[in-house]
């Protein structure tokens, strides 16, 4: 591609200045999604980049003087062309300059709209849940509770909890297992094995309560296995089952947010849960493979 | 496919034509002429369908068109099944059985447009497995596989997106699969799978946000792909098949008797400096 009989000198030198101006706006990006220190570094790598980038486009830039000063007549006539095409030039600039930023008025709002809202926390706030007086949970017994977790939005927001009650901690505190039905494998509904007492099927606020004697938990899908902690006793899940938080209020069990669990000690009240902020299924949060996923879940930290 | 752009004997042909058939012609033509002097269509038509194609091409090259044709029956059933489609929690599953069952000639509609996804894809895969086998992604059409693989990923997500909409069980729970299998990528999986179900859980706006990529932005996508690659075929011309005796792809003057394309036998520069197609 090389033309030897046109290779002058660049005039100006090619700019690395739109480059840094371009990561600027990358940190702009990704701090609105993670965080405002990001955005504000960002900015910051953008203003300057961009005041940069601009005086080098319309100052006098010392590789011009000194490339035009050269005698040589080569160099003497790319100056001539040079004074022609300066209007020229200006208002080609000019006019990507103008269009870019239209371009980007336009483009970027739309851009934030269509993609930030799934990460501010919209629609991921989750609501208590109330499962209704804790003597219809008896000790040592799983119950299956199934609710709308938002009524308005109907049978999407169906969910199941597996609860047992396990009478109260050494500290006399009163202890569930509460775990989420979801497998930790890819997300698909677990079912508890063992037969479902249908006769004690009672409904309490629209919550429906079914015992069960549950030893294990079993996934459909690709035959994830559980044992009655939760944790993974054989098939593809990396993590146990996920739980709730729980409270006590006015004698009601409450559901709160739920979050991840590592591995369980111990079983019922004596337990030892290594708890993490809430990840997708099929996510690691203890381990070496941890560091594949250093981002927290959008929302499961607020 | 191929038309000769002069034949011997068609003037000797036009001159034993009467006069009442070259006046019939010239009024058959008019509007044409009409069109062409206005915008050159006429002359990219021509240009874009009457090619030259190697003359042992076979029934394995018509597997891109028939791609298309199956794209175009997407598209168009599409359409028509957005008619009738509600794509909101509470009616999305009604809607489709609406179809199915009262709307006339419904179940048909749906029935192409649901076995012709799979039969897309499978297209797809044939046409792929012909230009692999056949050497066809080689230089100069690098380009067009690469081309042809985002056009393959473009229908496996238009196949992803569209099975949650008929919202039974089924889909639900393969779209819960689904979302979960993109949030194991590493770094970046949690954030694709927040952004595809807008929230923690599948909900309202995972449906309409999938129904909006399925019939607005992948849709657009592939139709632009498909502009390029037809582009590009038309520029490159047909790979004659490897067991092919003549050399394949247009002349290059400036490389004086080497062509475009697969080049098997090194073909001896012609005497008079003509290649025997024209891309």
């Amino acid at each position: 591609m090389s033309e030897p009989e046109r290779d002058t000198p660049h005039v100006p030198a090619p700019s690395l200045w739109p480059i840094g101006f371009a990561i600027g706006i990358a940190c702009v990006l990704v701090g609105l999604v993670v965080s405002v220190p990001a955005l504000i570094v960002g900015a910051l790598i953008t203003l300057v980049f961009g005041f940069l980038w601009v005086r080098d486009l319309f100052g006098k830039h010392p590789v011009r003087s000194a490339a035009s000063g050269e005698p040589t007549p080569a160099v003497a006539t790319v100056g001539d062309v040079d004074q022609n095409v300066d209007r020229a030039t200006f208002l080609s600039l000019a006019t990507i300059g103008v269009g870019g930023l239209i371009g980007a008025g336009i483009t970027l709002p739309v851009l934030g709209f269509g993609v930030l809202p799934s990460f501010v926390g919209d629609g991921i706030e989750t609501k208590d849940v109330d499962l209704g007086p804790i003597s219809n949970f008896p000790e040592g017994e799983y119950v299956i509770a199934t609710y709308l977790e938002d009524p308005d939005q109907g049978e999407v927001t169906r969910r199941t909890a597996f609860i047992r009650n396990n009478g109260r901690t050494e500290d006399d505190v009163p202890s569930f297992t509460t775990l989420f039905s979801r497998c930790v494998h890819l997300g698909c509904p677990v079912q508890p094995n063992g037969p479902i007492d249908e006769e004690a099927r009672q409904e309490v606020n629209g919550v429906e309560l079914r015992p069960v004697l549950a030893a294990s938990f079993g996934c459909p899908c690709h035959g994830g296995l559980y044992d009655s902690e939760g944790n993974r006793s054989a098939g593809p899940p990396v993590r146990s089952l996920d739980r709730y938080e729980f409270s006590i209020k006015d004698g009601n069990l409450i559901l709160g947010r739920l979050f991840s669990v590592g591995d369980v000690e111990g079983t019922g009240a004596k337990a030892r849960i290594s708890k993490y902020y809430r990840a997708y299924p099929g996510v690691h949060v203890d381990g070496i493979e941890k560091w594949l996923y250093p981002i927290p879940t959008p929302g499961s930290t607020s | 496919m191929a038309l000769p752009d002069s034949h011997p004997g068609v003037d000797e042909l036009m001159a034993t034509k009467s006069t009442r058939r070259r006046q019939l012609e010239a009024v058959a033509l008019y509007p044409v002429d009409w069109v062409e002097e206005r915008s050159g269509l006429v002359g990219y038509t021509k240009w874009f369908l009457f090619r030259k194609v190697p003359s042992d091409i076979s029934w394995a090259q018509t597997l891109g068109a028939a791609s298309l044709t199956a794209f175009l029956v997407q598209a168009i059933t599409g359409v028509v099944l957005a008619f009738y489609y509600k794509p909101d929690p509470a009616s999305a599953y009604a809607s489709v059985q609406n179809i199915t069952e009262e709307v006339t000639l419904g179940w048909l509609v749906r029935g192409m447009h649901k076995w012709g996804a799979s039969v897309f894809i499978i297209l797809m895969f044939f046409h792929m497995a012909r230009t692999f086998l056949f050497g066809a992604y080689k230089y100069p059409r690098e380009l067009n596989w690469i081309i042809g693989v985002l056009l393959l990923v473009l229908g496996m997500a238009e196949g992803f997106t569209g099975y949650l909409l008929p919202w039974d069980n089924t889909a639900y729970w393969a779209t819960v699969v689904g979302i979960n299998i993109n949030a194991t990528g590493p770094i970046v999986g949690p954030f694709l799978a927040q952004f595809l179900q807008g929230g923690l859980n599948i909900g309202p706006d995972t449906l309409s946000k999938f129904y909006a990529l399925h019939m607005l932005l992948l849709p657009g996508g592939i139709m632009a792909l498909i502009g390029l690659h037809l582009y590009l075929v038309v520029r490159l011309g047909v790979t004659s098949p490897p067991w092919s005796a003549t050399a394949a792809g247009r002349m290059r003057p400036e490389t004086n008797g080497a062509r475009e394309g697969l080049i098997r036998t090194p073909a001896p520069a012609p005497p008079d400096g003509n290649g025997d197609g024209d891309g």
